[in-house]
């Protein structure tokens, strides 16, 4: 346990794509931006910055990719979308860029990779994640993506949670 | 949920503005003050229909990364190897799946560097193998879900 604890000690000291105020705001909104009519004024007025120089630095990180959006997470359950399924796909090497994105362009999809095989236990190369509010309906989406993949698919699976063992989001230490 | 939460929620999926005050615009469309249409998001995430709302970070444009992993873990052992991974700060989410790799979590790390050795960690304290599934390349992600 002290081998790993010092390998991370010692990968953090690699240079950082943000500066140390960048980071005070993503630990100030981790959970979230502040609910008033001016938030990114009270979150200057908290971390004692100027609200100019906050807002310039999120619109920065937002360019650059660390901040994808500014948005709400909707919690799948609550509105209704019960049934969650992980699909794997097997599909030739050659094609999975093109089929990939043509996957990822259904609506239905929410997360659309491409992840290494583990052969001869795992042979799936496409990961899409279908949701829906019941069973028939995941079905026939799934269905979709078959009937899109045709022939050069050979192979698929598709796995449900049974349970969530943990979830928490991405945690900077302050 | 109501009509006027159906289009808020809808709406706050897609992102708002960079600016001092962000929320007028949506409250403008859905005909409420702006004060109105903060208590309604309050009300939200404290039902749970929302789980967050805010920036939504990109660890691998951070440095970092987020990689899936699986394991085999044998029936017996289940719930407890389940909280010798969760013990893992690194862990961010952790399903049990119904397949013979059948524990599933997602790592990440704010080097990319690091997962290999927090890999190697979990390895150790489970005595299982950990099947890792990086993404090699990604095609979507962030889906709206219409209400």
């Amino acid at each position: 346990m002290m081998r790993y604890q010092d390998a991370l000690t010692d990968t953090a000291q690699h240079a950082e794509p943000i500066d140390a105020v960048d980071r005070q705001i993503i630990v100030a909104t981790q959970a979230g931006l502040p609910l008033v009519a001016a938030p990114y004024d009270a979150l200057a007025e908290q971390l004692g910055l100027d609200v100019n120089d906050v807002l310039a630095r999120v619109a920065a990180m937002q360019a650059s990719g660390i901040i994808r959006r500014i948005a709400a997470v909707p919690n799948h359950y609550a509105l209704g979308y019960t049934v969650n399924g992980m699909t794997v796909w097997n599909i030739p090497d050659e094609l999975i860029s093109e089929f990939g994105r043509q996957v990822g362009s259904l609506d239905f999809v929410s997360h659309c990779y491409r992840r290494p095989r583990h052969l001869p236990l795992w042979p799936y190369n496409l990961f899409a994640m279908v949701h829906g509010c019941t069973q028939q309906d995941v079905d026939e989406k799934i269905a979709v993506i078959g009937a899109l993949l045709g022939d050069h698919c050979r192979g698929h699976e598709v796995l449900y949670s049974k349970r969530i063992l943990k979830k928490t989001g991405l945690r900077l230490k302050g | 949920m109501d009509e006027t939460d159906r289009r808020l929620v809808n709406r706050l999926q897609e992102g708002l503005p960079v600016s001092r005050r962000p929320f007028d615009e949506i409250a403008d469309t859905l005909g409420l003050s702006v004060d109105a249409l903060l208590e309604r998001i309050q009300r939200l995430l404290d039902d749970k229909v929302l789980t967050r709302f805010g920036p939504m970070f990109n660890a691998e444009n951070l440095g970092g990364a987020l990689s899936l992993c699986a394991m085999q873990v044998p029936r017996d052992r289940y719930d407890e190897v389940a909280q010798q991974v969760n013990v893992f700060p690194e862990v961010a989410h952790n399903y049990e799946r119904d397949h013979s790799l059948n524990m599933w979590f997602v790592l990440a790390t704010e080097r990319a560097e690091q997962a290999a050795t927090v890999i190697a960690a979990i390895e150790q304290a489970t005595a299982c193998k950990v099947y890792d599934l990086p993404k090699q390349e990604e095609f979507y992600i962030g889906l709206k879900l219409a209400v």
